[in-house]
C-alpha cells in the first residue's frame, strides 16, 4: 500500500517538475523527489541503494544544482508544446512498460536472478571471503575487478574536473613601490583616526 | 495497527507539504515544505521499521536526518548571498 502512495507522490512531483518554470522551485522539488525515491527504496528493502539516493540525490546534487543556479538565471523560458516529442516519449514509455510485463513478480524467489550465483554467495561467502555482510563480500571480492574499474572511473572524473577548473592560485605579491607605501600609510592613519573617533 | 495508522497519517501530511511545495508563492514556502518533507521521511522510515518489526531502520532514519539539512542550508545560503562561496569577498578561499 505504502508503495503505491509513494509511487503516486513521485509521479505527481515529476509532473510538477516538468510544469514548473522557476528553477529554484525545480531544485527544491528535486530534493523532495529524491527523498521519496529513497523512502521507496527502503520500503523495498534496498537499503544501500536508498543510502546512495539520499546522499547523492537529496544531499550533494541539490548543492551542486544551487551552485549552478548561481552561475545562470533562475527563470526558465516559457515552454512550447510540440506534438512530436510527446509522441516519442509516450511511445518509449509504452515500450518500456511492455518490456516489464515479462519480468518476474517483485520478490519472487524463483526469479532467474535468484537462481544463478546468488545461492552460492549466500551459502559460501562467509567461508570463502569472511565478512558476514554478503553485499560487502560480493563488492569487494567476487566483483573486485568491477569495483576497481568503478574507482578508476571516479578518479578519472575527479582528475578531469580538477584539470578543467584549474587550481587555486594565491594572488601574486608584487614589491610595494614607494607611492603604494605612502598610500597605505595614509589609509592606515585614516582608519586609526576613524577607530579612535568611533570608540567611546 | 497503530503503526499503520501513523504511517497513513504521515503520508497524508507528506501530501499536504507537497501541495505547499507546488503552490508556495515564495522561495521560503518551498524551502520549509522541502525540509518538512525530509523530516517526515525520517519519521515515516522510523515508524515503518517498527511496523515491520525491523527497528534497525532507525539507524537509516538518523542518517537521513543528517543528510536532510544540507540541501536546505545550501538553498538558504544561496538566497542570502546569491552564491555559495566567498561571502566576505577577500582571498581566504570561501567556506564551502
Amino acid at each position: 500500500m505504502i508503495h503505491y502512495v509513494l509511487l503516486i507522490f513521485m509521479a505527481v512531483v515529476a509532473l510538477g517538475l516538468a510544469r514548473q518554470r522557476n528553477l529554484f522551485a525545480v531544485v527544491i522539488l528535486f530534493g523532495i523527489y529524491s527523498f521519496t525515491a529513497a523512502l521507496l527504496y527502503v520500503v523495498m528493502d534496498a537499503v544501500d541503494v536508498a543510502f546512495t539516493e539520499a546522499a547523492v540525490g537529496a544531499g550533494i546534487s541539490t548543492v551542486l544544482m544551487v551552485a549552478t543556479l548561481a552561475l545562470t538565471s533562475t527563470e526558465e523560458k516559457p515552454a512550447t508544446w510540440r506534438v512530436c516529442p510527446l509522441l516519442v516519449v509516450t511511445l518509449t514509455g509504452a515500450v518500456l512498460i511492455y518490456g516489464t510485463l515479462d519480468m518476474p513478480r517483485y520478490g519472487d524467489p524463483s526469479a532467474p536472478i535468484h537462481q544463478h550465483v546468488a545461492p552460492h554467495y549466500i551459502e559460501k561467502s562467509a567461508a570463502e571471503v569472511g565478512p558476514p555482510n554478503i553485499v560487502t563480500s560480493v563488492l569487494a571480492s567476487y566483483r573486485g575487478y568491477d569495483t576497481l574499474g568503478e574507482v578508476i572511473v571516479i578518479f578519472t572524473a575527479a582528475a578531469g574536473v580538477l584539470v578543467l577548473l584549474g587550481r587555486y592560485r594565491p594572488k601574486k605579491r608584487r614589491v610595494p613601490s614607494r607611492k603604494d607605501q605612502a598610500v597605505a600609510r595614509k589609509t592606515t592613519t585614516r582608519k586609526a583616526a576613524a577607530r579612535k573617533a568611533s570608540s567611546p | 495497527m497503530i503503526y499503520g495508522a501513523t504511517v497513513a497519517a504521515l503520508l497524508v501530511i507528506m501530501g499536504l507539504s507537497l501541495v505547499r511545495a507546488f503552490k508556495g508563492p515564495t522561495v521560503y514556502d518551498r524551502m520549509v515544505a522541502a525540509n518538512t518533507f525530509g523530516t517526515l521521511t525520517v519519521i515515516t522510515l522510523a515508524v515503518y521499521g517498527f511496523m515491520r518489526g525491523r527497528p534497525e531502520f532507525l539507524d537509516i532514519a538518523l542518517v537521513y536526518a543528517v543528510i536532510n539539512f544540507i540541501g536546505t542550508i545550501a538553498v538558504a545560503k544561496f538566497v542570502k548571498f546569491s552564491h555559495l562561496g566567498h561571502p566576505a569577498g577577500d582571498d581566504h578561499g570561501g567556506d564551502i
